[in-house]
């Protein structure tokens, strides 16, 4: 398989691929059709001498579905990547599944910070801690909660296949379940200023021991 | 109706400058979009060169930065700039301006516009904002540079980006270029409906008249939203209101109400610039194929849902915004169905082609390369009107290479077929081919490898409108690297062209009335066309695309030849 991507590494990040690939067959196939008529014509219908048009102006019902099947075609293939990207869509963006990883995420300009709620598991209280990575556990769904403190960023994390702006005044929860550790890059996605491209950080994705050993080393004794 | 709208004019002033002449006013057009187009093309080698040498010094940059070295500030700047001028003041002064005032009248056998001085105001405003748009890259502060979407608060608020006045006189210029165009569309309208010659029916238009009446209608319908927003972001930045801008302790503004306002104008303005392009192809392309158009009444209506669809699909721009996600599923099946009509538009003019006897001129080259461009455009819209994949998508390199392929095809590539196609006409000249031929292929393989490359570099996950691309991007600087040294063929490729121009107007045999043997009307005068068009209005008797017609000798039939008993049409 082509391999376009970065690696892909969240539960949902599989079902987005491959609703990509499905366009990109379809896509690619309506390229050669239609590329491929036009060279055929190009070479076949190229001025000789003495070579004459053929008069037919397409208007005709017979003429036209010459076009119209192909339109036809085009409406059900389009209806198939609807479905199919409707499908994956309500996956990621449909309702967030229960989760006891919650993190506030505000973008500023030029930068992320991540607000973890504690032990107590209830953000604005003393025992938050607040971060500079996202640091999550593998194979748990983490919950996202989304501001922006000043102009609208967008949180990106290419790996796993996610982006959501960040908007002042309101708050947007979304999720998303590493399935593979790692270090992955964290960028803004929105023109948010000077030092836009250089506002980036990092998702660590721990595995279960590992993720025990950064929470009681953030939390200390508590 | 027929009417002396004006007396020849004797001074030059009134003649080249100040002139109410329709044919006058599109040069000047043509002439505005092309200088606006050099400033446009070296923004876009400026930051090329910045993405693929990120903090070098530029070759020939050091005239405006110090040192030659484009400064992140100043890098925003110039990505607001180029996407603003190549829509508002490259795209529509040529496609609209310029072909559509000096065509529409032609091809419809008019002696002028409905309302010449409107129509010579609506020049001089476009004038004025182009004048207002580069003062304000002198102003402290520097031109906006919050992207051609101005996005608030960034766009609101000097505070985030440095940049005070520029913002408003950036605002200001595009206002009145929007003041500008709904003039330029009223009068496209009015003309093409009421001053048709007789025997001009609707549907003996030619359709790239209908393309230019879509166009404006589509302008006119959806730009008052955005002047509204406009005057609303301008408050916002120059006394601190906040219609966009929420307040810090909750409340205040809504930052996606500007996404609303813009993108309900931004996505039809796509069809006001791709429409006339697409409509040089339906009279170029039946020109060297010498067959009627394929089916033009499919064309027609295909254009007229593509444009009633173009309001309702606006919010694709926005699926990673934070609006409803069941609004982002509509907003994408829309979206989506828009290449059904795109679908027929496009194998019409491929069917024209097919039993056709087809040559090779530079205007037929290039409109051959608008459509086998313009398909990777619309095959590659999909991926992105699906809201899943366009999660990944949104902001990325992919974005940028898939409007480029969308908009370069139909403006620069149709533009130029319509160019070279309508230049005989335009200056009474002839241009010559084989700069012609080396033109389009310099272009054509520079954009193609430029913006393949950048398809790539967006899969790889490179976000849009970054000074330079994250360090994990590495792998990938390469392709980087590549696009720009394509952009800077591409530029150098316009080089032919220039000469090309440079050389008929000094040297450039006269061209005759008719040289391609075409139908329409405008080639049933002289070149260029004597004050007031025509000697007599002409008497429509058929269709403009009656080539190669059964029982007639010759291959063309002109749209105001009278019947024969053979060959009544």
């Amino acid at each position: 398989m082509l391999n376009w991507f970065p690696p892909e590494v969240s539960t949902f990040g599989q079902d987005v691929d491959s609703v990509f690939w499905l366009i990109f067959w379809i896509g690619l196939a309506w390229f050669i059709v239609a590329e491929g008529i036009i060279i055929f014509c190009l070479i076949k219908y190229r001025r000789g001498k003495g070579r004459k048009a053929t008069y037919f102006d397409g208007n005709s019902w017979k003429q036209a579905s010459w076009i119209l099947i192909p339109g036809a075609l085009v409406l059900c293939l389009d209806l198939a990547v609807d479905f199919a990207g409707g499908h994956a869509y309500h996956k990621v963006k449909g309702e967030l599944p229960a989760s006891d990883v919650k993190v506030r995420v505000q973008g500023e300009q030029f930068a992320w910070t991540f607000t973890y709620p504690g032990p107590d598991g209830l953000f604005d209280t003393a025992d938050d801690k607040e971060t500079p990575t996202l640091d999550v556990p593998i194979h748990r769904p983490v919950h996202i909660y989304l501001r922006s403190k000043d102009v609208i960023h967008s949180f990106f994390i290419p790996t796993v296949r996610i982006k959501q702006d960040a908007l002042p005044g309101r708050e947007i929860a979304l999720w998303f379940e590493a399935d593979i550790a790692g270090r992955y890059e964290i960028a803004c996605a929105e023109l948010c200023g000077p030092l836009h491209y250089n506002m980036r950080t990092f998702l660590n994705v721990h595995t279960a021991e590992e993720y025990a050993a950064w929470v009681s080393e953030t939390w200390g004794d508590n | 109706m027929e009417h002396a709208i004006h007396p020849e004019p004797t001074t030059f002033l009134r003649k080249h400058v100040f002139s109410v002449d329709h044919k006058v006013i599109g040069r000047q057009y043509l002439i505005l979009g092309m200088v606006w187009a050099l400033i446009g093309g070296l923004s876009a080698y400026l930051i090329r060169s910045q993405l693929a040498w990120p903090g070098k010094s530029i070759v020939g940059a050091s005239l405006l930065f110090e040192g030659g070295v484009v400064l992140p500030e100043a890098y925003n700047a110039l990505l607001t700039m180029h996407g603003t001028i190549m829509v508002f003041f490259v795209a529509m002064p040529i496609l609209l301006g310029a072909l559509g005032n000096f065509l529409v009248p032609l091809m419809i056998g008019a002696r002028d516009m409905a309302f010449p001085r409107l129509n010579m105001a609506s020049f001089w405003i476009i004038t004025t904002a182009s004048v207002i748009l580069i003062l304000s890259m002198f102003v402290p502060g520097g031109t906006a540079a919050a992207g051609w979407t101005a996005y608030p608060p960034l766009s609101a608020r000097t505070a985030y980006t440095g940049v005070a006045l520029g913002q408003a006189l950036w605002i200001l210029a595009l206002a009145l270029e929007f003041v500008s165009f709904l003039m330029g569309g009223v009068n496209i309208l009015t003309t093409a409906i009421t001053m048709r010659a007789p025997g001009m029916t609707m549907m003996r238009l030619p359709l790239m008249v209908w393309m230019q009446m879509s166009a404006s209608v589509l302008f006119m319908l959806s730009v008052g939203p955005l002047i509204a927003g406009a005057i609303l972001l301008l408050m916002d930045g120059l006394i601190g209101t906040n219609f966009f801008v929420p307040l810090a302790g909750g409340g205040g503004g809504d930052p996606l109400l500007w996404q609303h306002l813009f993108w309900f104008f931004g996505h039809p303005e796509v069809y006001v610039i791709l429409l006339p392009g697409i409509g040089v192809l339906t009279e170029v392309l039946p020109t060297f194929s010498r067959k009627p158009i394929f089916s033009y009444k499919t064309i027609l209506y295909a254009t007229i849902v593509a444009g009633v669809l173009s309001f309702l699909v606006w919010a694709h721009h926005m699926f990673t915004s934070g609006m409803n996600p069941l609004m982002v599923m509509s907003f994408s099946i829309t979206t989506i169905l828009i290449s059904v009509p795109f679908t027929l538009i496009i194998f019409a003019l491929i069917g024209t082609l097919i039993g056709g006897s087809i040559k090779m001129t530079v205007p037929m080259l290039f409109a051959v390369g608008t459509i086998a461009c313009f398909i990777v455009g619309g095959i590659t819209g999909i991926f992105l009107g699906s809201a899943i994949v366009d999660t990944y998508m949104h902001d990325t390199y992919f974005v940028v290479a898939h409007f480029h392929y969308t908009l370069f095809p139909t403006v620069i590539l149709g533009g130029l077929a319509g160019f070279y196609f309508w230049f005989p006409k335009m200056f009474g000249k002839t241009l010559n081919p084989v700069l012609g031929h080396l033109h389009f292929w310099l272009t054509a393989i520079s954009f193609n490898i430029l913006f393949l490359a950048l398809f790539r570099v967006g899969l790889g996950g490179q976000v849009r409108r970054v000074w330079m691309s994250a360090p994990s991007l590495e792998p990938l600087q390469h392709l980087n690297v590549t696009a720009t040294w394509a952009a800077i063929a591409m530029l150098l490729g316009q080089i032919p062209f220039l000469v090309n121009i440079v050389w008929t107007a000094l040297a450039g045999t006269p061209a005759p009335g008719n040289p391609w043997n075409s139908n329409s009307l405008e080639w049933q005068t002289a070149s260029p066309p004597p004050h007031e068009n025509f000697a007599e209005i002409p008497t429509v008797h058929r269709g403009p695309y009656e080539y190669s017609a059964p029982g007639n000798d010759e291959d063309w039939m002109a749209q105001d030849a009278e019947p024969t008993s053979a060959a009544a049409g």
